[in-house]
Formats: structure tokens, C-alpha cells, sequence
């Protein structure tokens, strides 16, 4: 294999890297199949096609068809209402949950094994068990005998939208949770020792060292969750296929539907450009906030 | 670094009893509130767990009947039975297949990349992993209509291979990320003292790379393997024929089929499970530590 000359200045000899060639093949695969279907989603956008026969290409209609069918302003708004609702709800409880498992207890590192159970189902698993949990006449509301329970969970839609926000929390708090623990343990102790030494209340010490420390912690795994919360298709393709109506179709579940569902490639592409773009912006956040340009920054010191 | 600096300052602290604050009862308090928050917790993890595992060895017709959150008075495994029969090898072994070509390939290929971008100093490798952190954040839902496309044109459609070629590109980036962090770590002067005795750049990576990121490589392996293994949309849209199924999908389908019979379906859901649930029993420390470890800095 060739050797790529990377000298720069003297002493070279000793200092030259590894050969440049020894990212190639990650840098292929990644090219190939990462950012090559994104150029090509972008063409097209451009295009009529059916999925079967060759595409035919159309300019712009598909854009201005996409963007302005109502249905591609009630997906986008509703997959902002995802990020921001499962924000709020997945953010607090991984919290709580990440800081309860990180204290030494005995009892609570068999808690925290037992927590991350979910991580291990896979989405359709999670999905299927969920429609069978949430049946009005033979799941959950059966089994306790409340009359409150027993709502046609899946098939209200005023409820559907907070039943797939409870089911993506059972699935995600856990992995959020893993990072608050991990952050909480990086905590010096010594903090919590001064403060009981100033008699700082249990609450007082969460508000004044715990949380404050966590911010690091905090910007990643909130951008975490709202890049992610662009990417939930699976768990809700099962459990509503976006019904009933159009109540719970966000945006990558509209783009699989109009896509393969309706043989819309087309319009299909441009809700995938959609998904890119909110998708690149929102990265560019991740990237800055939560420092991974830091961290490429920090290898001139190595 | 870190972890140094915690255990400097925790264990004099417990083993030195006149150091201990003037109001140690506080410190011994159990945290009620915590506690009971904590089991509330667990049984919003495990009511649902239970239930699959509970439903799939009651029989069907007691599935109508009886409360579905107690067990079964006369617990039967037939729902495994049938689902066993239908297939469920030929779908593991499909779900083997192509997680071990693609944890496999994607750990070799970020390893290198990652000793690269490590230790070079090319303006390209610098690029390339700047690339890599931005590919974190591409929603993989937007590259499936192309790579159908592609995938169609490449005449790989409804093949494992169709699995398991995006299934690598999309797991490069973490793994490259992950791999960095560690490989970062290793002093440079182990590089230098060989690199004074001669040594390659492969020889370099042979003898010194991979023997010391071991940890690493069993976390990147574990966590991607969970990922393939569990990926439903790659499946879905890329193969067709029963015989190219996989698990997660295998259930989608199985679903379909037996839409009446939900302990079989629950039984489904438990067998494909399985495999990963002792893949997690084995190794847990490096699992949880592998998913912290990419985001944890």
C-alpha cells in the first residue's frame, strides 16, 4: 500500500503519522453509503419516481407539491412537538434516575442493572409488546381493574400523541440515564462533604453541586435526545402506523409512508431533505455545544 | 484523570473517622424519598417485561380470560414451540449473519481510521474525522430512499449484503469517535521507542493498537452488535423474501400472521430477545461502560 507523506518540518522522520491510506476504508464506507444517499436524496427530490421504474425528472413540482400539503406541516410540527415534550419529560426523569443509580448502595446497582432492561428489546419488540399492554380489552386496564385505564390508548387521538411519548421514554430514559449516572460519579465527593460540613440540606446540595456540575452532562444528552427524536420511526410505525388520522405521523414515518407506502419517492425525498436539514442544524448545536469540536481541537497537544 | 482525583478524595474520607462531618447522621440517613422514587421507577421498567415474559408461557385461551398480569395456572411453552417451527432458526441465523460481517468490518475499518486520525498528522485524517462527528448526527431515516435506490441498482436488493453495507457506514462514526477517545490515551512514547527500533506503521497498529485497546474494542463491539441486531428499518425496506428475514422484522411479520395469538407473539418477542439478554448478562460493565464512553467527556 502506498505511503502518503505527512512530514511537516524537521525531525520528521521520527514524528511522520501512520500512512493517510488507513482511513480509507472507513472513510468509503461512510462516503458510499452514509453521504452519497444524501447527495442522491437530494437529486431526488427532483424527480418522479415510483420505486419501480427509472425516475423521470420533474424540477420543482415535488417541492412545492411537499411543501405546501398540509400534511407535511402537521408531520413537522408534530416531530417539534416530540423533541420538545419528550425533552421534557425524558430530560428530569433520566436525571433523577442517572443520580439515584450513582449513589453506592448495594440495592440501587440492582436497581440500575434492571433499568436498563429496555435498551436491550429492540424497537419492534418494544413496539409490539406496547400494542399488546395498551389493548382496551385485555391488556394493562384489565389487569388492574380501574376504570380510568381502560381507554382505547392507541386508538384515541388526543391521547395517542402521550402514549407514544411514554413508550419512547421507556425505551430512551434508560440510555440517558447511563450518562447522568456516569456524570455523577465524576462529581468529587469532597463538594458534598463541604456542604454537609455548611449544613446544606439534601435538595440544597442536588441544586447547588449536583445539577450545576451535570451541565456538560446535561447539553449532551439533550442534544442527544432532540437529534434523536428526529430518527423515532420505529417504535411508532408499529404501534400507530401514524394513525389514527394523521395524529401521531411525524416526520420520518410521513417520508416512509409517502414513499413506500404511497410509491411517492419523489415527495418522499424532499420530507428526507427536510429531515436533513433540521438534522444538520440541529448537529451544528450538538457539535458546539457539547464540545466535539474541542475535542478535535485537542489534538495538537498530542 | 478523573477517577483519580475521586478516589484521592473519597477514601480518607471513610477510612478516617475524625474527618467525618460534625452532622454525620445526615450522611446515614437513608434518602426515603429517592427510594421510594426508585421502585416506582422499577416498576414502570419492569411491569411491561414481566407482562411479555408472563403472557408468553399462558395459554391462549386463558389470554381472554383470566387477569393478564398473573401468572398462568397452567403455564405451557406451546407458544414456543410454534414459533420455533416457524422459522425462528433461519431468522437467527440471518440476524447473525449479519451482525457478526458488520461489528466485524466496522470495528476493523474504525480501528484503523481511528489509529490514523490518532496519530497523523494529514490535514485529510483531520478532515475525515471532522466528517465522522458531523455523520453522527445524519438521521439515518433520510439516507433509505436512496440507498434503495442504490441498493437496487447495485442488483443487491432483498441480499444480507444489502443489510449489512449501510449497517457499517452508519455504525463508523461512533465507533471511530469511541475508539479515538481511548487510543488518545495511550502515552506517545510507546509509539516513539518503536518507531526508534524501526518499527511500521502496521507494525505499530498489529502489535501495539489492538493488543492495548482491547477494552474498547469490546465495548465498540458490544454496542454495535446491540444496534444491528435490533435494527428494524434497514430490514424492512431492503429485503423482501422470508428466507432474507431477520429477527425484529421476523416479529413485525409474525405479528401479521398470528394477530390473534398474542402469547406466540409475545413468545417471539422473548425469543429474539434472548441472544442479546445474554450477550448483556455476560457483559454488562463494558456495555453500559461503551454507551457512556463516546458521550461521557
Amino acid at each position: 500500500m502506498s505511503r502518503v507523506k505527512t512530514e511537516s518540518g524537521a525531525g520528521a522522520s521520527l514524528r511522520t503519522g501512520p500512512s493517510s491510506w488507513m482511513v480509507a476504508p472507513a472513510l468509503a464506507f461512510f462516503l458510499i453509503f452514509a453521504i452519497v444517499p444524501l447527495i442522491l436524496a437530494a437529486v431526488l427530490s427532483f424527480t418522479k419516481w415510483d420505486g419501480i421504474n427509472p425516475p423521470a425528472w420533474t424540477g420543482l413540482g415535488n417541492w412545492t407539491r411537499t411543501l405546501s400539503d398540509p400534511v407535511t406541516f402537521q408531520s413537522l410540527g408534530l416531530s417539534f412537538k416530540v423533541i420538545i415534550v419528550s425533552w421534557l419529560v425524558q430530560t428530569p426523569l433520566s436525571l433523577l434516575v442517572g443520580v439515584f443509580t450513582a449513589g453506592r448502595q448495594r440495592y440501587r446497582a440492582v436497581l440500575a442493572a434492571l433499568y436498563f432492561l429496555p435498551l436491550i428489546l429492540s424497537s419492534a419488540a418494544i413496539g409490539i409488546a406496547f400494542k399488546a399492554l395498551l389493548d382496551p380489552n385485555f391488556g394493562l386496564s384489565k389487569a388492574f381493574g380501574i376504570p380510568a385505564l381502560a381507554q382505547d390508548w392507541l386508538g384515541n387521538p388526543q391521547l395517542v400523541f402521550y402514549v407514544v411519548i411514554f413508550v419512547i421514554a421507556w425505551q430512551f430514559v434508560p440510555f440517558h440515564s447511563l450518562l447522568y449516572q456516569a456524570g455523577t460519579r465524576q462529581i468529587p465527593t469532597s463538594f458534598y462533604e463541604a456542604a454537609e460540613l455548611d449544613g446544606a440540606s439534601r435538595m440544597q446540595q442536588f441544586f447547588h453541586i449536583t445539577l450545576p456540575q451535570l451541565r456538560y452532562t446535561i447539553v449532551t444528552s439533550s442534544t442527544l435526545m432532540v437529534v434523536g427524536s428526529l430518527t423515532y420511526f420505529d417504535v411508532v410505525y408499529i404501534l400507530t402506523q401514524g394513525g389514527p388520522g394523521y395524529s401521531t405521523r411525524l416526520l420520518p414515518l410521513d417520508m416512509y409512508l409517502t414513499g413506500f407506502a404511497s410509491s411517492d419517492m419523489g415527495d418522499a425525498s424532499v420530507l428526507a431533505m427536510l429531515l436533513v436539514v433540521i438534522g444538520l442544524l440541529l448537529a451544528l448545536g450538538l457539535t458546539k455545544l457539547t464540545g466535539f469540536s474541542r475535542m478535535t481541537s485537542q489534538q495538537e497537544g498530542s | 484523570m478523573a477517577t483519580v482525583l475521586r478516589e484521592r478524595t473519597r477514601r480518607p474520607v471513610a477510612a478516617d473517622p475524625k474527618r467525618r462531618p460534625r452532622n454525620g447522621r445526615r450522611r446515614v440517613r437513608p434518602n426515603y424519598l429517592a427510594g421510594i422514587g426508585g421502585f416506582v421507577w422499577l416498576g414502570v421498567i419492569i411491569i411491561p417485561i414481566y407482562y411479555i415474559v408472563i403472557t408468553s408461557i399462558g395459554r391462549q385461551s386463558d389470554f381472554y380470560t383470566g387477569n393478564p398480569l398473573l401468572p398462568s395456572s397452567n403455564p405451557t411453552l406451546d407458544s414456543y414451540r410454534a414459533v420455533l417451527d416457524n422459522d425462528f432458526l433461519l431468522y437467527l441465523g440471518n440476524s447473525v449473519v449479519v451482525t457478526v460481517a458488520s461489528v466485524v468490518v466496522t470495528v476493523g475499518v474504525s480501528l484503523m481510521a481511528a489509529y490514523a486520525i490518532v496519530r497523523s498528522r494529514a490535514r485529510m485524517v483531520r478532515l475525515t474525522f471532522s466528517l465522522f462527528l458531523l455523520g453522527l448526527a445524519i438521521p439515518l431515516q433520510a439516507t433509505i430512499i436512496p440507498l434503495y435506490y442504490m441498493i437496487g441498482q447495485a442488483h443487491l436488493y432483498d441480499t444480507l449484503l444489502a443489510l449489512i453495507l449501510p449497517s457499517i457506514a452508519f455504525a463508523i462514526p461512533i465507533t471511530v469517535l469511541i475508539l479515538v477517545n481511548f487510543i488518545r490515551d495511550i502515552p506517545a512514547e510507546l509509539f516513539e521507542s518503536m518507531r526508534v527500533d524501526g518499527a511500521s506503521h502496521w507494525r505499530l497498529f498489529i502489535s501495539l493498537v489492538v493488543p492495548l485497546s482491547r477494552p474498547a474494542i469490546t465495548t465498540v463491539t458490544l454496542y454495535n452488535a446491540l444496534n444491528v441486531w435490533n435494527g428494524f428499518l434497514f430490514p424492512l425496506v431492503l429485503t423482501q423474501s422470508a428466507d432474507k428475514r431477520v429477527l425484529p422484522l421476523s416479529l413485525w411479520t409474525f405479528q401479521g400472521q398470528f394477530s390473534i395469538n398474542v402469547p406466540a407473539i409475545l413468545a417471539a418477542v422473548v425469543l429474539s430477545t434472548l441472544p442479546i439478554f445474554v450477550l448483556y448478562v455476560l457483559g454488562r460493565r463494558q456495555l453500559v461502560a461503551g454507551l457512556t464512553a463516546g458521550f461521557g467527556k
